[in-house]
Parts: C-alpha cells; sequence; structure tokens
C-alpha cells in the first residue's frame, strides 16, 4: 500500500478554481505523503500553479478541501467535525489539522507550516544571501526580540536567538555552497545559486511541507542533478514533505516517489513514476491527442517508424 | 586594488602628497620664498614671501594627495576646486581684513560644499555599474566613509549654535542658529521619521504631512485647553499621531503602488481641510495663538527673576531659548535616528525591507505583512507627530495654512534625494533643501551681477528646480544609494543602489 494512501499530510478533495468563465481547476483529489517526493506535472496550462496556488493560499479556491494533518495521521471522521465547525484549525491528539482553504497566506506559512518557492524566483534581490534566510526566521525572530521591545534594549536572551538564527542559515549556506557569498547581495548571484538559495530560504523557515514551482526551470544538467542531491537531501534528513512541480522528466523521474498528471484542469494520473511513465493517459496528454486509444496509435506509428 | 601586501591606498597617498610637497618646496624657496629686490636707493634687499612658498605646497600638496585618493576625474576636479577654495578662505580670514575677509566665509563655505558634492556624487559611481562580487571592496570602504562622516558631521552640529554664539554673538547668530539650525533639523527629523515608512518599507506616502498637524494640534489644543506642559504633551502628540496613522493604515495599506500614494495625499488634504473649517476646535484660518512656549524643565525663558537667565546668573538674551530648542530638536531627531538604526537590525526591520523587495515572498514566508506595514506607517507617523509638537512649541502659533500639501512634497524629496533608506543620505539632503533655500535669501552680491532689482530670493524655486533636476541626472537614486546589510557573516559590504528595489506600496 502506497504511502500517500496510507500516511498522506496532504488530502486534496475535490477543489476547482474558477476564473470568471475560466476553470483552471476541474474537481482534482489526490493526496501528498508525509515524508515523500510528491511531482505534480503536465504539460502547460495544466492548471498546476493554480493548485499550488490554492495550496499556499495565494489563491482563496472556488471549491474543495485541503486537510492538512501536520503531524500525525488525520482520521477522516475528525477532518468531517472540524470542516462543519467552521474552524481553520483543530488540535488532535494524533497532531494538528489545518483546513488551508480557510486560511490566509501568511497564515499558511506561519502556522500550517507550508513553505514554497516560485516559478520566476521571488529572493529579496537587494538584500544579501545571509539576510534573505534570516528573513524567513521572522516568527520565531519576533518573538524572540519581544516584538521588538527586547531586541530595542539588546536582551542577552534575544542576543542568543539572533546568533543562532545566524548560525542556522550559516549552515544552510554552507549546505547549498554559497557560504563564501553569504554577504553578497542575493540579485548578485548567478541563476542556479539563486535557486538554491530560494530553496534554502523556505526550508529556514521549517516547513512540514515544501512546495516548489519548477525548481530545476532553465538549469543545466550539472545544476539539475544539484538540485536532485538537494532534495532527497532534505526529505532525508529534515521531516518535511516535498511537492514540486517540474517540467525536467529526467530529474521526475529519478527523484520523485509518486507522481500526480493535470492536464486541462483535471487529474489523469496519479501513481508511481513507472505507473505514471506507462500510463496511455500520460502519453496521449503530451502528445497532444484527444484519447488514450489514438494515442496508442501514434505511439505504435512511432515505434513502428523506428523499427521498419 | 593593491593586493594585500603593498601599502594602502591612504598610505600610498601621503606618500605621494609628502613627495609632491617637499619637490615644490625645493622649486619655490629660490623661486617664491626669497626675491631679491631693490629699494629706493637703489641698494639690494632680500624680501622673505614664506606665506607663498607654504601656500603653494598646501596647494600642491593638497591636489596631489586627493587625486592618488580618488579615481574618477570628476571626483578629483570637484575634491581639488574644494580644497583649494577652503584653503584661499582660510588664506583671507587669516590675512587680511575688511571687505576681503568678509569673503572667507563664503569660500570656506563654498568649497565645503564642493568638497561634500563631489565626494558624494561621484565617489562611489565606479561600484553602481558594475555590481559584481568585484567591486565589493570599494563598497565596503564606502561604507565606513559614510559612517565616519556621519559621526563627524554629528561632532560639527553640536558645536554649532556655541561656536556661532562665540563668532558671531546673541544679536548676529540668531538667525543662523534659528533659520539654519533649528529648521534644518525640524525637516532632518521629518524625513528620517517618513524615510522609515518610504524608504525602508517602500510604501509611497503623500500625505505624511497630516501626522505632523496632528501632532503640532494635539500639542496646541492640549496645552491650550488643559494647561498640561509640553514634556506631558509631547509624547501624548506621538501616540496621537501614531494613532491615526493606524486608523488611516488599516483601510489603506491593502492597497498598493499608485492607489497608496493616491489615497495618502487625499488624507492630508482632508486633515488641513478639517483643520480649516472645524473653527468650534481649531479655530480655523485664525489658527491657535499664545500657545504655551517651551520651558528649560519648568524654568521659563524670560527675563522675570524666576527666569532661565536669572536662575543661572547669566544676561538674559532670547538666544538662550533657541539654542534649548535646538538642542531639543537635535535630541528628538537623534532618537529618531537611533530608533531607526536599531530597529534595521531586528527582525521587524528586515522584515520592512523585505515587504520593499518582494511583498509576496514575505507572504510566503509568514511575514504578516499587514502588521508590518501598520507598525512602519504608525512609527512613521509617530515621529512626524512628535516634530509637529515640536514645530508648535517652537512657532507659539500654528494655523493651517502650515500644513499643505508643499509641506509632504518637500519632506518626500527629501528622503528621495538623500536615497531612500539612507539615514545620513536624508540629513545631507535636508540641510541642501532646507539649507539651500534658505541661502538664496542671502545672496545679496547677486544683485551686482544681476541689477538692484534683481531679487534671488524670487528664484529660489527656480533654482531649485535646477538643481532637482541635475540631481536625479546624475544621481537618480538619491546622495547615498547604497544599502548597509543588517547583518554579515564575514564582512559588511554595502549593497549597490542599483540592486535595490523602491518598493511598489
Amino acid at each position: 500500500m502506497s504511502r500517500w494512501l496510507t500516511d498522506p499530510i496532504l488530502a486534496v478533495e475535490h477543489l476547482s478554481m474558477r476564473f470568471g468563465g475560466l476553470v483552471a481547476v476541474n474537481d482534482v483529489s489526490f493526496c501528498v505523503g508525509r515524508g515523500d517526493i510528491t511531482a505534480l506535472i503536465g504539460p502547460n496550462g495544466a492548471g498546476k500553479t493554480t493548485v499550488f496556488n490554492c495550496i499556499t493560499g495565494f489563491y482563496k479556491p472556488t471549491q474543495g478541501r485541503l486537510a492538512f494533518a501536520r503531524e500525525g495521521r488525520a482520521d477522516a471522521a475528525e477532518v468531517r467535525a472540524l470542516t462543519n465547525t467552521g474552524k481553520r484549525h483543530a488540535r488532535l491528539p494524533s497532531g494538528d489539522i489545518y483546513l488551508l482553504e480557510r486560511m490566509p497566506d501568511h497564515e499558511i506559512a506561519a502556522k500550517a507550516r507550508v513553505a514554497r518557492t516560485f516559478q520566476n524566483i521571488r529572493l529579496f534581490g537587494g538584500m544579501t544571501a545571509l539576510e534573505n534566510l534570516v528573513v524567513a526566521q521572522h516568527n520565531a525572530l519576533m518573538r524572540a526580540s519581544g516584538w521588538s521591545l527586547l531586541g530595542l534594549i539588546g536582551a542577552p536572551s534575544w542576543r542568543r536567538a539572533e546568533a543562532s538564527a545566524i548560525e542556522k542559515a550559516r549552515a544552510w549556506l554552507a549546505r547549498i555552497g554559497l557560504e563564501e557569498r553569504a554577504d553578497d547581495p542575493a540579485a548578485a548571484l548567478p541563476y542556479g545559486d539563486q535557486r538554491r538559495l530560494e530553496i534554502a530560504r523556505a526550508m529556514c523557515s521549517e516547513p512540514a511541507l515544501l512546495c516548489l514551482d519548477e525548481p530545476a526551470a532553465g538549469l543545466n544538467p550539472r545544476e539539475s542533478a544539484q538540485l536532485g542531491d538537494l532534495l532527497r537531501l532534505i526529505r532525508d534528513e529534515h521531516a518535511t514533505s516535498i511537492l514540486i512541480i517540474e517540467h525536467d522528466m529526467s530529474v521526475v523521474m529519478k527523484i520523485s516517489d509518486h507522481v500526480v498528471v493535470l492536464d486541462y484542469g483535471a487529474l489523469i494520473s496519479d501513481g508511481t513514476p513507472d505507473f505514471v511513465r506507462n500510463d496511455p493517459h500520460v502519453i496521449a496528454a503530451y502528445l497532444g491527442v484527444s484519447d488514450a486509444a489514438e494515442a496508442e496509435q501514434v505511439v505504435a506509428e512511432i515505434s513502428g517508424e523506428a523499427r521498419p | 586594488m593593491a593586493p594585500a601586501a603593498a601599502p594602502s591606498r591612504l598610505q600610498q597617498a601621503l606618500r605621494d602628497a609628502a613627495f609632491a610637497g617637499l619637490v615644490t618646496a625645493a622649486l619655490s624657496f629660490p623661486m617664491l620664498a626669497i626675491r631679491v629686490e631693490s629699494d629706493m636707493n637703489n641698494r639690494l634687499v632680500l624680501e622673505e614671501r614664506w606665506p607663498l612658498m607654504f601656500a603653494a605646497i598646501a596647494f600642491i600638496a593638497s591636489a596631489r594627495f586627493l587625486a592618488s585618493m580618488l579615481d574618477d576625474w570628476r571626483a578629483r576636479a570637484g575634491a581639488v576646486a574644494g580644497v583649494w577654495s577652503m584653503l584661499l578662505g582660510a588664506g583671507l580670514a587669516w590675512f587680511t581684513t575688511g571687505a576681503q575677509a568678509a569673503l572667507a566665509p563664503w569660500f570656506l563655505g563654498g568649497g565645503a560644499l564642493l568638497l561634500a558634492a563631489a565626494l558624494l556624487l561621484f565617489r562611489a559611481s565606479p561600484q553602481e555599474a558594475e555590481p559584481a562580487s568585484g567591486a565589493a571592496p570599494a563598497a565596503a570602504s564606502a561604507g565606513r566613509f559614510v559612517t565616519l562622516a556621519g559621526f563627524v558631521a554629528l561632532g560639527v552640529v553640536v558645536a554649532y549654535p556655541l561656536v556661532l554664539l562665540g563668532w558671531l554673538g546673541p544679536q548676529g547668530s540668531l538667525k543662523w542658529i534659528n533659520n539654519y539650525g533649528v529648521q534644518i533639523l525640524i525637516y532632518v527629523m521629518l524625513g528620517w521619521g517618513l524615510n522609515i515608512v518610504v524608504g525602508l518599507a517602500g510604501l509611497l506616502d503623500l500625505g505624511y504631512v497630516a501626522f505632523y498637524a496632528v501632532g503640532a494640534y494635539a500639542y496646541a489644543l492640549l496645552a491650550t485647553t488643559f494647561g498640561l506642559s509640553f514634556w506631558i504633551c509631547l509624547p501624548l502628540a506621538g501616540i496621537l499621531a501614531a494613532f491615526w496613522g493606524i486608523l488611516l493604515g488599516f483601510p489603506v495599506l491593502r492597497l498598493r503602488g499608485d492607489y497608496l500614494a493616491l489615497v495618502t495625499l487625499a488624507f492630508g488634504e482632508i486633515i488641513t481641510i478639517v483643520l480649516t473649517n472645524w473653527v468650534e476646535l481649531t479655530n480655523g484660518e485664525s489658527g491657535i495663538s499664545s500657545i504655551p512656549r517651551v520651558t528649560f524643565f519648568g524654568i521659563p525663558f524670560t527675563a522675570a527673576p524666576d527666569g532661565f537667565a536669572a536662575t543661572f546668573g547669566i544676561a538674559f538674551s532670547p538666544i538662550h531659548r533657541t539654542i534649548f530648542l535646538f538642542y531639543l530638536i537635535l535630541v528628538l531627531a537623534l532618537i529618531t535616528n537611533v530608533v531607526t538604526i536599531r530597529l534595521r537590525r531586528l527582525p521587524i526591520g528586515r522584515a520592512w525591507e523585505a515587504l520593499r523587495e518582494d511583498e509576496i515572498a514575505c507572504r510566503s514566508l509568514g511575514v504578516n505583512t499587514t502588521n508590518t506595514k501598520l507598525t512602519a506607517f504608525a512609527l512613521g507617523a509617530m515621529f512626524g507627530g512628535l516634530a509637529g509638537a515640536f514645530f508648535a512649541v517652537r512657532q507659539g502659533f500654528i494655523n493651517p495654512n502650515s500644513f499643505t500639501f508643499m509641506e509632504s512634497a518637500t519632506i518626500l524629496a527629501i528622503v528621495v534625494l538623500g536615497g531612500m533608506g539612507s539615514q545620513l543620505g536624508v540629513a545631507l539632503a535636508a540641510v541642501v533643501m532646507i539649507g539651500g533655500t534658505e541661502i538664496l535669501r542671502e545672496l545679496d552680491f547677486l544683485k551686482a551681477v544681476f541689477g538692484a532689482d534683481f531679487d534671488p530670493s524670487q528664484y529660489r524655486m527656480l533654482i531649485f528646480g535646477f538643481a532637482m533636476v541635475a540631481m536625479m541626472v546624475w544621481k537618480p537614486r538619491g546622495l547615498i544609494s547604497t544599502r548597509e546589510p543588517s547583518i554579515f557573516l564575514k564582512e559588511r559590504r554595502a549593497v549597490a543602489g542599483a540592486l535595490v528595489k523602491e518598493g511598489r506600496g
């Protein structure tokens, strides 16, 4: 039995998102397994980023439930009870449950601990790499600075908290190989370094779920391989599950445990990388034909030409 | 940059200057210092002209030193011209009397301005054109330069009224301490307050004068109605202004960019219109007069037996109050500055700057952007309110005409001209903007050039407009455009202005 069914960290149920008459996501349901690397793939315009924006609160879904069980397995009855109360969050013996569709974006990041990166990199360009990673620890540091009061008087507890935040940032910079460039502005870093820095910044907020929107876009093969290593390291050494949108199939097939495929806003396949790779629906979608039978025909034609 | 083993740039420049000075000395000793003249009786006499020789050495050595220290030819030319003008001024002050000596301050002041302008405008330009890591050492030295310049400027400002008092006496120095000192410092404080909102958090606020007005009217009304002392009213004015800032901020801060600017502009106008028309409370256009004047912690600045002069056993003079006001606004401005500098290094300050850089990324990291913007808005408003209370106690009379959109525009111009986010830049810009418009009143010698009808103060705004345009062409990001990182791992390097975003609300 697959982990995403037995122990999901996030259950996306009947998610729909409409922009006026346009249905960007139509009744999509899938689960993200705890500790898995889950890939969300699909042709351009399939609605992948819209799903991301719904999960991270940048869009409010038109319909659907996003049940996020941060620590433990959520019982279906408990989630239903929480849904009926109209609240956003319940503390259960097995751990906290959040209904992400009811929460604003910054609370999803701060409370539910879902972090994300962006398709077009969104670093704080005029701030140094180190500052970027310290801003990511904002909420913890705000508490430590006594909402700035302890910080203004330079209390020892604040100094300790700041030092440990800098140490954490330094450790992440070392891990992504940017320790030497800690004091350089983020906008002055090369593209590949900026991608890794954005992931490190998201990780500095200690997320339970990390959502990466096309992290390998624009990277060369060597940088893509480094990225794969970094993601596996995050999965293995941190209690962080990863949801990733990616076009680079070599990256997807190599690192992911579970693949979800969208096309025209609908779910067309959901399973292990091997299952998805051989699913005729997926092949049809990527070849741009309307149904699986036609796809098999096209595939047969192509293989026929290849073997005269 | 020289390799680490080589002597530092300063040492090298000093060495160059010393060598140039020696050569000048060797050449000028026979040519300038001693001269053989025939006197009335046709006898040959030896004339000694040591000052001339030392002047030549000073001119040459200073030029050589500056040329070795500065890379940019414009910086070299400006700095050399500035230093020479100052040397000339010093020479005039030292060796001449009367009309010629009266020119000395102009040479000294003009030279200092020229030097400062050359260093500020052109010193930092190479690393801006090339923001790659290779330019980092230059940026680092620029950062130290800014810190050092800040402390020197603070020393000058603290000594300013006392030096003037000693030099020009109580009568002559009043104008300089009041019109230049106090007036400029009010705008320095307002600039620093607005800098939190515009420079750090990147929220364009066109109605900052509203909070200035709230502070001024808060003090005026509390003092005249309830007889509260200035020292009680001052924090109350700050709190009231911060309260208004939050009140305005809640509905408005969901807007971004141009929309936010428009709504703040409208808020500024609303406050002025309310102050004009709510006659029962504010007395309308006639304003509030006989606002209690500032006291020396309870001792009034009067000629009475219990007044300040009598208490401390000195002769009464109105200058005492002005000097006290000067130090009062200096302390208030410095509090604004220190609080801002400290907050910048706390999570809240970093969140402001992150907000200016990218609001969406902030939200994805769990930063509550509404609260963060509100704190910036409220804090900026609070400092505006404190400055307003000071304005009321200094003037003794306020009416709505002091709080027009022109004031908001001036304060915003100071922030933009100074370089958004830079504390020293904002202070310099306030000196240039306010001091500059004031000094144009003093240029009576222009009458000699353009005829007796010429009134230079009529052309103040025109000249100022030209200066602003020139400034924005050469330094579009303000006088000090580099950004100091709030924390660093190995070394603090300034971030080139081209990489820093202005924010879009």
